[in-house]
C-alpha cells in the first residue's frame, strides 16, 4: 500500500497502463517535459520517451483528431485537455468523429481513446477553468464518461478506461487532486465493465444522495453532519448511468436528491430524475430534487463558494424532500 | 477488432486489361466514377437514394491522378464528395452503392450513407460530412505509421472551403512540425458550396497560403489527369524519401450543383460551360485516340464493361435488405460492454421493484 494523492494515483495508473501495453500513448499540451499543469503526467516522458508521451501545440481539435487517426491504427492515445473549458475547441472532433467511428467503420475499428479533463471548480480559478461539461457529452451516443471521486478509484478507473475499447471521457475533479488515500498499486485490474458501476458509499434509509466526482465528499460530509439516515451513492459513470444501482437505492429510501456542480438547467440531474421517476414512481415519497450550480457562467473566484453546492444546500434539499 | 487488418488487393478496373498503357487505366477509372455517379443521380431522382448527394462530376481527374501515385497500403481520408475516392481506393461498387441506398450490405450497414463511406480493410478512412473534420485524422494515421516504422503515405483530400476552417491550420501545422508523411490534396473547385474563393479566402493563391507552414506546396491543372498523376507521384516519392508533408492544389471545377438541392445562383452558366470544354475525361480520351493508343471500338468496350459494373451495383443495392431494427444499437458502443443498456434496465427495474 502507498499513500497517494489523486493526481499521483492517476499518474501511477497511467504509468502501469503504459508499461503493460506499448500501444498506450499520452499526448497533450505540456504533458511531457512539464508534466502537465497539475503534474498528472509528471515523469512519464522521462520513463517512456518523447514518442509515447507527446507534447503538442495548442490545438485541441488537432489533438483529438490525431488521436482518432492513431486509434484507427491500433494505438490507445490518452489525451489531456488542460482545463475543462478548453474542451470546447475539440467538441467537434469528439462528437462528430470520436463518438461515431466505431459505428461508421461497421465495427471494424474501435476508438480506444481516453480524454482526460481536469474538471470542476473549487480551486479559485475562473470560468473556462472550473467547469463541469459532462452533460454536453452525455447527450452524445458513442461516448463513455466516468469520473473518480477518490485516489483509490482514480488509480483503478484510469487503467480500466485505457483498457476499454470505447472512447472514454475521464473527468478529474481538480479540487480533489491533492486528497490522499492508501492505494494498493499492485492490485489486479477488475473487469472493465466494472468501470460503469455506481457504488453505494454510505448506507442509509431516509433518502439517497446521488453525486459524483467532487460532490461525493461534499455529500458524505453532509450525511455525517445530519441526524437523518442518509445514503450516499457515487455514480462514478455518467454515460452509461448505472440505473440498476441507483434505482435499487431509491426504491429502498423513497427519496432522491441529485447533487452536481454543473448548472441545474439541462444538467444530468434532469436526466436522472426522469429515469428514476419512470422506474420508481410508486416507491417515491417525494419528487426527485436537484442541487447544482446556478445558470450563470462560472463566477469569479471570490464567489465560487456561493456558486458551488455545499452542506447547507444539500441538506436544505433533503429537508424539502422529507417534508413531502 | 484490430486496426492492422490486412489490406485487400485493389479491385480490378473495368475496361482495363493488364498490359494496357497506364493512361488507359486512368481513363477507365475516371469513366467508372463518372458513370457510377450519373447512375446515382438517376437513382436519387427516382427516390431510391435518400438524404444528400454530392457528385464529383468534372473533378474526377484529381482523385484518379492522386490515387495512381499511391500504394494499396497507403491511407486515404476524403470529404463528403467521396464516392469516386472510395471506388478508386478499391472499395467495391456494390458496397458503395448499397451504402448509398442505406442497405445493410453497405460498407457501414447503410448508416453512414453517401457522405460517410468507410472501409478499414482498403485503408479508406472515410468521407466526412464535417468540412475539415477529416484533416486531423490524417495526422493521426500518419503519426501511427511513423511510430510503427511503416513506410506509408496518408493522402488527405479536402476542398478549398476547408482552408478557412481551423482544423486545416491545426493539421498542416502539426504535419509540418512533426514532418509527417501526409499528402494534402486541396480540390479547389472555386466554390465552397455557394461561396466563391475570393469571398472566403484572404489569400486566394492556396499554395502560397499553405507554404507559410514550411512545406513544399504547388498547384496543378486538376482537369489534366496526367498532370495530376505526375505531380502526385513526385510528391509521394518525396514524402516516402522522408521529405515530410507536401501540399498539392488541384484546380478543378464541379460541373453539377453542390448537392441535389442547389439552384446554383452563385455562378454563371457560361462559366460552367467554359469549364466543361475541359472535361477531364474528354481531354484524355481525345489524347489517347489522337495518338492511336485507343480506337473507338476500345472505348465502346470500356463503356460496356463500366456499365455492367454499375448495373450490377445498382441491382445488388436494390435487392439488399435494410438493417434489422433490432440491430440499430450495434456498434454504437463496443458490443461486449453494452450490457448496461437503458431500455432493458428500466424494464428490469420496473419488474424488480413493482409494488
Amino acid at each position: 500500500m502507498a499513500v497517494l494523492t489523486m493526481a499521483k494515483a492517476i499518474n501511477t495508473g497511467l504509468a502501469v497502463a503504459m508499461r503493460e501495453d506499448p500501444k498506450v500513448l499520452v499526448m497533450g499540451e505540456d504533458v511531457g517535459r512539464l508534466g502537465g499543469v497539475f503534474r498528472v503526467t509528471d515523469g512519464l516522458q522521462a520513463e517512456f520517451g518523447e514518442e509515447r508521451v507527446i507534447d503538442t501545440p495548442l490545438a485541441e481539435s488537432g489533438i483529438i483528431g490525431t488521436a482518432v487517426g492513431l486509434a484507427m491504427r491500433g494505438y490507445a492515445p490518452v489525451c489531456e485537455i488542460q482545463f475543462d473549458g478548453f474542451i470546447f475547441p475539440a467538441f467537434d472532433q469528439i462528437t462528430t468523429q470520436v463518438a461515431r467511428l466505431h459505428l461508421r467503420s461497421d465495427g471494424a475499428l474501435c476508438m480506444r481513446v481516453v480524454i482526460r479533463v481536469p474538471s470542476g471548480g473549487g480551486i479559485g480559478a475562473v470560468e473556462h477553468h472550473s467547469e463541469s461539461p459532462e452533460a454536453y457529452f452525455a447527450h452524445t451516443p458513442g461516448l463513455r464518461i466516468v469520473t473518480p471521486s477518490n485516489p483509490v478509484d482514480a488509480f483503478t478507473m484510469i487503467r480500466q478506461a485505457v483498457a476499454h475499447p470505447d472512447p472514454v471521457l475521464f473527468l478529474e475533479p481538480k479540487r480533489r487532486y491533492w486528497e490522499k488515500a492508501e492505494v494498493d498499486v499492485t492490485a489486479a485490474l477488475p473487469p472493465s465493465i466494472d468501470l460503469f458501476r455506481a457504488r453505494v458509499v454510505r448506507r442509509g434509509s431516509d433518502a439517497t444522495l446521488l453525486c459524483w466526482g467532487p460532490m461525493v465528499r461534499t455529500c458524505l460530509e453532509a450525511a455525517q453532519a445530519d441526524t437523518r439516515d442518509l445514503e450516499v451513492v457515487d455514480a462514478r459513470s455518467l454515460a452509461p448511468l448505472d440505473l440498476a444501482t441507483i434505482v435499487e437505492s431509491v426504491a429502498r429510501t423513497g427519496r432522491l436528491v441529485v447533487v452536481h456542480e454543473a448548472p441545474v438547467t439541462g444538467g444530468l440531474g434532469a436526466e436522472i430524475a426522469a429515469a428514476v421517476t419512470e422506474a420508481c414512481f410508486y416507491q417515491l415519497e417525494a419528487p426527485v430534487l436537484r442541487v447544482g450550480g446556478f445558470s450563470v457562467p462560472y463566477p469569479p473566484a471570490r464567489l465560487e463558494d456561493i456558486y458551488l453546492p455545499d452542506l447547507d444546500r444539500v441538506l436544505e434539499a433533503v429537508d424539502r424532500a422529507m417534508a413531502y | 477488432m484490430t486496426a492492422d487488418t490486412p489490406t485487400q488487393a485493389p479491385a480490378s478496373t473495368p475496361g482495363f486489361r493488364d498490359g494496357d498503357p497506364p493512361e488507359v487505366r486512368l481513363l477507365a477509372q475516371m469513366l467508372l466514377v463518372r458513370r457510377f455517379e450519373e447512375r446515382c443521380v438517376e437513382l436519387y431522382s427516382a427516390g431510391s437514394i435518400r438524404g444528400f448527394l454530392h457528385v464529383y462530376v468534372g473533378e474526377e481527374a484529381v482523385a484518379t491522378g492522386v490515387m495512381s501515385a499511391l500504394e494499396p497500403d497507403d491511407a486515404v481520408v476524403a470529404t463528403y464528395r467521396e464516392h469516386g475516392h472510395a471506388l478508386l481506393k478499391g472499395m467495391s461498387a456494390r458496397a458503395v452503392m448499397a451504402e448509398m441506398y442505406g442497405k445493410v450490405t453497405g460498407c457501414a450497414r447503410g448508416r453512414g450513407g453517401s457522405m460517410h463511406l468507410f472501409e478499414a480493410a482498403t485503408r479508406f478512412y472515410g468521407g466526412n460530412a464535417i468540412v475539415g473534420g477529416g484533416l486531423p485524422l490524417a495526422i493521426g494515421l500518419a503519426l501511427a505509421d511513423r511510430l510503427a516504422g511503416r513506410d506509408r503515405v496518408t493522402a488527405c483530400f479536402f476542398g478549398e472551403g476547408a482552408m478557412a476552417e481551423g482544423e486545416f491550420h491545426e493539421s498542416v501545422n502539426l504535419a509540418a512540425l512533426w514532418r509527417l508523411p501526409v499528402l494534402f490534396v486541396c480540390e479547389n473547385n472555386l466554390y465552397a458550396m455557394g461561396t466563391a474563393l475570393a469571398r472566403s479566402e484572404s489569400e486566394t493563391n492556396l499554395a502560397v497560403k499553405a507554404a507559410a507552414y514550411e512545406l513544399p506546396a504547388w498547384s496543378v491543372d486538376g482537369m489534366d489527369v496526367l498532370a495530376v498523376a505526375e505531380a502526385a507521384d513526385r510528391a509521394v516519392q518525396a514524402i516516402r524519401a522522408g521529405g515530410g508533408p507536401h501540399f498539392l492544389e488541384a484546380r478543378t471545377f464541379r460541373f453539377r450543383a453542390h448537392s441535389m438541392f442547389d439552384p446554383e445562383r452563385y455562378r454563371e452558366k457560361a462559366e460552367v460551360e467554359q469549364w466543361k470544354q475541359r472535361d477531364p475525361i474528354e481531354l484524355l480520351r481525345g489524347r489517347l485516340v489522337g495518338q492511336g493508343t485507343l480506337a473507338e471500338a476500345d472505348l465502346a468496350v470500356m463503356e460496356a464493361e463500366v456499365a455492367a459494373v454499375v448495373d450490377d451495383a445498382a441491382a445488388f443495392a436494390e435487392e439488399s435488405p435494410l438493417e434489422d431494427l433490432a440491430d440499430l444499437e450495434l456498434y454504437v458502443h463496443d458490443p461486449a460492454s453494452s450490457v448496461l443498456r437503458r431500455a432493458p434496465l428500466l424494464a428490469a427495474a420496473r419488474e424488480g421493484v413493482a409494488p
